[in-house]
């Protein structure tokens, strides 16, 4: 099982090489990408100077060219695919049907892997793009429970990639415009979801009030832990009740589920946060280096260490982790 | 112009739906997509009494299209949207990759539905290959980008004959979830949901702290708070070479509002949204949730 971790710049690409990565994945710094943020993300000269880095110890790059390119764009994602090849990126990864089209047509020898935006979740579904554009893996949305995730890589056509650990979307990649309807902007057109220059944050006398476009996301009394406007991760009121009506402000962590995942036949393991510093990429690289060590070396007597979790909590979102979809009852 | 009525998207037990599709017999919707798009569990209708009423509208003049589950997560789920892809009478909207590729195996042609991501003319060439016959546009695409993509569409050629079908009225469905909301607001869990849902036959306003009717609970589908409604835009879109307006069904005054808008267009007159109550923010290529008024757009 192989460890796939982000990169958004030279310095994280370099700690999560050093900390144990099996894979690195990164993205130009345009909205080509899902996660298109102000400052982040890589020139073509800082990925050739990552690649090579990654490649010298024998670590993979993968590139991101995952959204969902309208008319205009076309040529921008087009010349993303011709950089990526130039570069010698191990894999694209990417989303859009007509870009997986261009890439395998214009580079049949590239790898290619559909990402999570592609919202693929069944064996049927991988096959399309197994057939038409010869795709060797598939990232799966947050979804499937565990007992999906088993079957799914017994019936795949390709290499099965989950997310392990990170910011929790709780919609399916791929297929939520929560964002676009509020801002304009969404993760499919533009790579960014309740983007920061929708943001708005305003004290009041007796709360901190968080805005995206103007629509209250979140009230905070003194004292409580004001999280990121990410506008499904509000307070909202249903019936009269105001609560987290869509989901809390958590991560994912799925250490706890390592020996099922293996014995799924899941092939890697893919770590969120292409946004986060180059500190959580250097510490969850870390421990989940470790922790895959230790499932591949004694499945049956695997046991996450309290340290690991203690150090992963900490650098999640909302200080708390969850199992997401994979334990039934979250859903 | 043709109008269709959408596939219901809440849950409404059997007899609400026999009248409703009983009362749009007579309505001058000359297309009715069948069928359970959201939740699996919502079984009022079987594949099999899908097929059946598709019988009845068919001899009752209705072109009949089967609409198929959009989130298809576990072996069942995949055994229905097969049944269906396989029902050999009526045309089928896939609304997920799954059944284009069930489809496109059988040589049948299709409709892609609006939650399939078709964001440009190179993806669709690739469907036009596999049999799509006519395409429901993305929400969050607007009138420019479809008309790009249609202008590179021809240069593609890849143009004639793709019918165009616009998601003209009702809430948006934006977003998809492994989890029941509906369950979730009613303190169950998913496997255990009781079927809370045929309790809200529009839904669940969730509403922002300052009493904003901002989105809608639909089980795990998320829906917008407000209605879009493209009806006033009837002619933009014709000249625009759209084929076919959806309204999607409304527990009340569906039938009442189809019939205004073909006496609209029979008559040539325009239309009006309420501002009240509308949005249309991403036909002008921005957030939908705003509405762009008449003179303002």
């Amino acid at each position: 099982m192989e460890l796939v971790c982000p990169a958004g710049a030279l310095p994280a690409l370099k700690a999560a090489v050093d900390n144990g990565a099996d894979a690195v994945y990164i993205g130009l710094r345009d909205e080509t990408n899902a996660r298109h943020f102000a400052g982040l993300n890589f020139t073509p000269e800082r990925a050739a100077e990552g690649i090579e880095y990654a490649h010298e110890r024998g670590c993979r790059v993968f590139l991101a060219i995952n959204t969902y390119p309208r008319p205009e764009g076309w040529s921008r994602w087009t010349a993303a695919v011709d950089t990526a090849a130039q570069l010698g990126v191990d894999a694209l990864i990417v989303a859009d049907i007509g870009v997986l089209d261009y890439a395998s047509s214009r580079h049949p020898d590239l790898p290619l892997h559909l990402s999570v935006q592609g919202s693929a979740t069944s064996a049927e579904a991988l096959e399309f793009y197994q057939q038409q554009f010869g795709i060797r893996r598939a990232v799966v949305p947050r979804v499937l429970s565990l007992a999906q995730v088993r079957v799914l890589c017994e019936t795949a056509p390709v290499e099965i990639e989950v997310f392990g650990f990170g910011s929790l979307c709780v919609m399916v990649e791929g297929r939520c415009t929560l964002s676009s309807y509020v801002t304009g902007q969404s993760p499919n057109m533009n790579g960014v979801c309740s983007p920061a220059s929708a943001v708005r944050w305003e004290q009041k006398p007796e709360a901190l009030e968080s805005r995206l476009n103007d629509v209250l996301i979140d009230r905070f009394k003194a004292g409580e832990n004001a999280g990121y406007p990410t506008l499904c991760k509000g307070r909202f009121e249903v019936n009269g009740h105001t609560y987290h009506a869509l989901e809390e402000p958590t991560s994912l962590n799925t250490l706890a589920l390592l020996p099922e995942l293996l014995a799924a036949g899941v092939k890697a393991i893919k770590l969120e946060g292409r946004q986060r510093s180059t500190a959580y990429v250097a510490q969850v690289t870390r421990v989940w280096r470790e922790a895959l060590d230790a499932v591949c070396a004694d499945p049956g007597g695997f046991a996450p260490k309290p340290q690991w979790q203690q150090a992963l909590v900490k650098v999640s979102e909302g200080t708390q982790t969850t199992l997401g979809a994979y334990h039934r009852p979250w859903q | 112009m043709r109008i269709s009525l959408g596939p219901v998207l809440y849950f409404w037990p059997r007899e609400r739906l026999e009248a409703f599709y009983a009362a749009s017999v007579a309505s001058p919707a000359e297309i009715v997509y069948l069928g359970e798009t959201v939740c699996s569990k919502r079984r009022s209708f079987r594949p099999d009494d899908w097929v059946q009423l598709g019988r009845e509208l068919a001899k009752a003049g209705k072109q009949v299209v089967l609409s198929t589950l959009t989130l298809v997560e576990s072996r069942a789920e995949m055994g229905v949207m097969k049944r269906l892809c396989r029902n050999g009478e009526f045309l089928v909207e896939a609304n997920d990759l799954a059944a284009v590729k069930l489809l496109a195996e059988q040589g049948l042609p299709f409709v892609a539905g609006p939650a399939i991501n078709v964001y440009n003319a190179y993806t669709l060439r690739v469907l036009r290959r596999q049999g799509l016959q006519r395409w429901v546009m993305p929400f969050e695409l607007s009138r420019h980008d479809l008309e790009t993509i249609l202008a590179d569409a021809e240069r593609l050629g890849v143009r004639d004959g793709l019918e165009l079908e616009v998601y003209s009225y009702g809430r948006i469905p934006l977003a998809y979830s492994a989890r029941c909301f509906t369950a979730r607001h009613h303190n169950l869990q998913k496997d255990q949901c009781e079927l809370r849902c045929l309790q809200d036959p529009a839904g669940i306003p969730l509403r922002t702290q300052e009493g904003e009717e901002f989105l809608t609970i639909n089980g795990i589908q998320t829906q917008s708070g407000r209605i879009y409604d493209l009806r006033p835009e009837w002619q933009d879109m014709r000249a625009l070479g759209v084929d076919i307006m959806r309204i999607s069904p409304q527990p009340e005054g569906t039938p009442e509002l189809v019939q205004r808008l073909h006496d609209a267009i029979r008559q040539g007159k325009p239309l009006r949204a309420d501002p009240a109550r509308a949005c249309n923010g991403y036909w002008y290529g921005g957030p939908g949730m705003v509405f762009h008024g008449a003179g303002d757009a």
